[in-house]
């Protein structure tokens, strides 16, 4: 198997990772994967990897950009980066793949369990999310990526769990 | 030790401060937007933050129109931070009558909003702060997502959005070589220390401010809840260290506090650091009812009025050189600190170590 990034090199670090829903797979040099910070693989995110790479894999899509961008504010992955900075909101959404690792680094979990804005904890705000994080789990026992479901299925526990100790309050 | 008091825990936790950022929905962080779009958020801020019950007779400045003095003054009140005093157009503070609370419009964030207040009342000062964010959210949409919380500029904020933080004086710890191991203690509780002053490790003044790092996946309650924790037992330790240095090591204490009068009684010319250093052991002193007629508020004043903004204020136009500060703080703490009498100790002068004889 050749290297993903040099299509030279013979690939030797193997990465994959859950995008978007489909399965990702970087195939590395020794060199390569030095070169892109590859030190540890469970800590890197995939698409840091695979902006600016063309992908022959047939199985999956092209992209559409060599780099993806907020939808809301155009900020650049490569902006935020920079910045360590994000530009708005949506940002979040728009980067969670790259953010994702990243928090966890940061933090003590991955799910809010503080105050709620009135308005922002509504039903349906709640219900959205639930539903969202159900669908990706779908996806990713579907693709057999087992560790993200795992981390998926505690989230939609602490949102349901939540959801039910909030409903006794005015 | 019959003769030594009670030592108090007054004056150990100078102030309790908790922090909240808050970012509007659909629209950029100020890092990232244009001045049409920071000004118009300024403008559809602005009068919801100044309706504040809290904020009735307070002051707005916009940041464009506050000379650099006044910016600087604000900095070292901790009413503003040091990236906003360098933000111009487009951003604003607005700032309580007493100065407990303060919000900053167009900093990192759309709104970073902080209460705080002398002494150690972490819990008070986050209900505080929570009261003024549930009416600014009765008014605002705040960008919040149920996964992740409060959505901030930087990821390291997001969740509560907030910083609780207290500021501590430390004197006996650091004499008694403990804040290392401090520091390295509350690390692992996901709590950070650092001098208030100065770079790195270097705490000047004793002075140490204790914050949370993590903002995302615990309750509010529960962060402040251990900060609070966790700050009443450095202040046990602080307590214990002084008792230890009375006992074990008078003359060393003894000695600092008394060359710390020394100088501030005589001096002509000093350093900010210096001036910091020595009121540190000025203020130990009072804790330990070494002077009369001075107090803890008298020697904290002495802390603030001699930063550099703070000695430039009352000078008009002419610019102060370092050497002309130097001078008016020396000027300005000498007067305060001989006007009281030299340090008496409540233990007698030790006897365990015998004077050096040549
Ligand atoms: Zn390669
Ligand atoms: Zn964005």
């Amino acid at each position: 198997m050749k290297c993903h990034v040099c299509k030279t090199g013979d690939a030797t670090v193997h990465l994959t990772q859950i995008v978007n829903g489909k399965v990702q797979k970087v195939d590395l040099c020794e060199a390569c994967a030095k070169e892109k910070g590859v030190t540890n693989p469970t800590e890197l995110s995939i698409s840091d990897l695979l902006f600016g790479l063309e992908q022959e894999d047939a199985g999956t899509p092209p992209r559409a950009s060599a780099e993806s961008r907020c939808p809301s504010c155009e900020m650049k992955l490569s902006d935020f980066r920079r910045a360590a900075r994000l530009g708005c909101p949506r940002c979040y959404e728009a980067f969670s793949d790259a953010l994702a690792p990243m928090l966890k680094g940061m933090h003590k979990g991955r799910q809010h369990l503080g105050k709620i804005p009135p308005g922002g904890g509504d039903e349906t705000a709640k219900g959205d999310s639930l539903m969202r994080l159900r669908q990706e789990l779908l996806a990713a026992v579907k693709a057999e990526n087992f560790e993200a479901a795992a981390r998926l299925r505690d989230q939609i526990k602490i949102l349901e769990q939540r959801a039910d100790a909030e409903e006794p309050r005015p | 030790m019959s003769g030594a008091k009670k030592i108090e825990a007054d004056g150990i936790v100078i102030t309790s401060r908790v922090r909240l950022a808050r970012n509007l929905q659909g629209h950029s962080f100020p890092g990232w937007s244009r001045k049409p779009e920071r000004l118009q958020l300024l403008e559809l801020l602005r009068p919801s933050v100044e309706a504040l019950p809290e904020m009735k007779g307070g002051v707005c400045h916009a940041m464009d129109a506050l000379p650099a003095l006044d910016k600087q003054i604000l900095v070292e009140k901790h009413l503003i931070s040091r990236e906003h005093a360098g933000r111009n157009i487009g951003s604003a503070v607005v700032i309580s009558r007493d100065e407990t609370f303060s919000v900053m419009i167009n900093e990192e964030d759309h709104l970073r909003m902080q209460a705080i207040r002398p002494g150690l009342c972490l819990e008070k000062v986050y209900a505080l702060i929570d009261g003024v964010d549930t009416r600014l959210a009765g008014a605002l949409p705040f960008a919040f997502s149920p996964k992740l919380g409060y959505l901030t500029a930087c990821p390291t904020n997001v969740g509560t959005g907030m910083r609780a933080s207290a500021m501590l004086h430390l004197p006996a710890l650091v004499l008694a070589d403990h804040m290392d191991k401090i520091i390295s203690a509350v690390g692992k509780l996901g709590l950070a220390v650092r001098g208030l002053y100065g770079e790195g490790t270097e705490a000047l003044g004793n002075l140490f401010q204790i914050s949370n790092q993590m903002t995302l996946g615990e309750r509010e309650a529960e962060i402040v809840g251990r900060l609070e924790k966790v700050v009443s037992e450095i202040v046990r330790h602080e307590i214990n260290a002084r008792a230890t240095l009375l006992e074990k090591t008078p003359r060393m204490l003894y000695d600092h506090i008394g060359r710390a009068y020394g100088v501030l009684a005589h001096a002509r010319i000093i350093s900010s650091k210096e001036c910091i250093n020595l009121l540190s052991m000025i203020q130990l002193g009072v804790a330990l009812d070494a002077f009369g007629g001075l107090n803890a508020e008298d020697v904290e004043q002495l802390f603030v009025e001699t930063q550099p903004a703070h000695l430039q204020r009352d000078q008009g136009h002419s610019r102060l050189s370092a050497e002309e500060r130097d001078a008016l703080r020396a000027d300005l703490v000498r007067p305060v600190i001989a006007r009281c009498k030299a340090p008496k100790f409540g233990i007698p002068p030790p006897t365990e170590e015998p004077p050096k004889t040549t």
